[in-house]
């Protein structure tokens, strides 16, 4: 067991853990903080990717000790810092995610949010190609991807204030319902 | 995942001193950078080390430092991610930007480090499984051989047919790399190209020259000579992060419309970075053209051997040297 010095969220905490822990386990399991999942817990999924120094990382593959003195970011980070940077909310993706139900179970959720997160932060207007590189560590098995890419977009395109590309649904919905004379 | 002790040195000989006892040397202590493939070995239970030392702690070991004369130091724990984004990397070296840039995924380039590409264990799916007691794990067989062979290799295969999964590797050796090695006793310094062992050579339980107690300090790439191009293409299952199936890295001096001099490695093929001096005598002195380039790509798989399942990686090689060669000469 040895005490860590933690800083998570833009708090300070001190956790004591034994040392073959991983950082994934400490944030679930001493810190209480559930929103990194643990799915592979072996670097397939991404469910736990949380950021370090704004990065993206995989919790699960990190030593809690190895974590030590850099600023990690987990999904219930997002919020505060959103409002702390003045906005009021959720961070912009997390909203536009459920505005796009980028979403079916939940599970892979918070990775792909922070995934997005660490690729808007360094690139504010990525290509549709761009944002499925950086995606493409997280795995979904619910959405076929398509909705979280159009979240993704929707963010971005909200922020440069744009107009967001069509979604897929639209165009076959739009046919449907001319097909049936509606407008 | 067993516990263990995790040691912190924050300076190199405290580290070295720490791997040179006999305990360490019986594999109880192990060397931990970037932990992306050494920490699925201890989860899958192939390795349960005692101790770990991080190498995280000891300053300047991630530093990359470009020589006047355009040679390249790379330190071991330079990470993928700070590789990939490396402005004198991709000028100079663009197989080096290309390969680090196709490794995994975005999370884990951001920890993998150099020294932890060229050092993963093979993926081969027996040698996973802490159910098969195999003959990388001290077993009497390679089960691959008579058994599913989908991902195994076609070249230097024998007694054990694991390919080398680094994309790293390939790129380095047609670079021309090679690496610094230090332990307690001083330090030595390998050809990236004699660095990876077949199973043949050596103690078929390994992968490298590296010995109990060594370090991977950095890996040294001269300057490229004048008029040089580099690449690599790598082949993949599916479009995310995955091994190669096959790939190539490559390295041509092309002048006045001719190919003076090349490198041609194969990944994902071999228990090794595959060079194929076949595919480069027979580029050398040649001028682009797809003729030439289908020679050496048919050159480059010269002897291999297809299992029950991996016959496809035979024509997929080569077309990856053509496609390579074909873009590179572009």
């Amino acid at each position: 067991m040895r005490v860590l010095h933690l800083k998570v969220n833009g708090d300070d905490l001190e956790v004591a853990a034994p040392d073959h822990w991983t950082l994934l386990e400490v944030l679930r399991y001493r810190l209480g903080l559930t929103g990194s999942k643990q799915g592979c817990d072996k670097g397939d999924c991404g469910a736990c990717t949380v950021l370090l120094e704004g990065k993206p990382v995989l919790a699960c593959m990190t030593l809690a000790g190895n974590a030590q003195g850099r600023a990690i970011t987990t999904i219930e980070g997002l919020m505060p810092a959103h409002i702390a940077r003045g906005g009021s909310g959720p961070d912009p993706i997390q909203a536009a995610f459920d505005r796009c139900g980028a979403l079916q179970c939940g599970f892979c959720q918070p990775g792909m949010i922070l995934s997005a997160r660490a690729l808007l932060d360094r690139n504010q207007a990525p290509t549709r190609a761009q944002i499925r590189e950086a995606l493409s560590g997280n795995l979904c098995r619910c959405t076929g991807y398509t909705q979280i890419f159009e979240a993704v977009e929707l963010a971005v395109a909200e922020s440069l204030g744009v107009a967001p590309a069509p979604r897929a649904w639209e165009a076959p919905l739009a046919e449907s319902r001319a097909a049936r004379g509606e407008s | 995942m067993k516990a263990f002790k995790l040691h912190n040195p924050t300076d190199l000989e405290s580290a070295l001193a720490l791997l040179d006892t006999p305990e360490a040397r019986s594999g109880a202590t192990r060397v931990l950078a970037g932990g992306q493939d050494l920490l699925t070995e201890m989860k899958e239970h192939l390795a349960e080390p005692d101790a770990l030392v991080n190498l995280k702690h000891i300053p300047g070991l991630d530093q990359v430092h470009a020589g006047a004369d355009g040679s390249l130091e790379i330190g071991a724990l330079c990470t993928l991610a700070a590789l990939e984004e490396h402005a004198e990397v991709a000028q100079r070296l663009p197989a080096l930007a290309q390969a680090a840039g196709v490794v995994a995924s975005a999370q884990i380039r951001s920890q993998a480090t150099l020294g932890g590409n060229l050092n993963q264990r093979p993926r081969c799916w027996y040698f996973r499984s802490e159910h098969a007691p195999c003959l990388k794990k001290g077993g009497t067989e390679c089960f691959s051989y008579g058994g599913m062979s989908k991902y195994n290799a076609i070249l230097g295969g024998g007694p054990s047919y694991i390919v080398h999964p680094s994309d790293l590797a390939p790129a380095l050796v047609a670079l021309g790399a090679s690496a610094e090695i230090v332990s307690a006793k001083g330090s030595r310094t390998v050809a990236l190209e004699k660095y990876f062992t077949l199973p043949s050579e050596s103690d078929v339980k390994r992968e490298t020259v590296l010995q109990p107690g060594e370090i991977l300090r950095r890996v040294l790439v001269p300057a490229p000579a004048a008029n040089t191009r580099s690449s690599y293409t790598k082949f993949r299952e599916k479009g995310s992060f995955d091994f190669a199936l096959a790939s190539v890295a490559l390295a041509l001096v092309l002048e006045g419309g001719t190919i003076r001099s090349s490198r041609v490695v194969l990944g994902g093929v071999a228990p090794i970075p595959w060079r194929s001096k076949a595919a480069e005598a027979a580029l050398e002195g040649g001028q682009p053209s797809r003729a030439l380039f289908e020679k050496a790509a048919a050159a480059s798989v010269r002897g291999a051997e297809a299992l029950a399942h991996n016959g496809y990686k035979v024509p997929l090689a080569k077309g990856l040297v053509i496609r390579a060669l074909e873009e590179l000469c572009a």
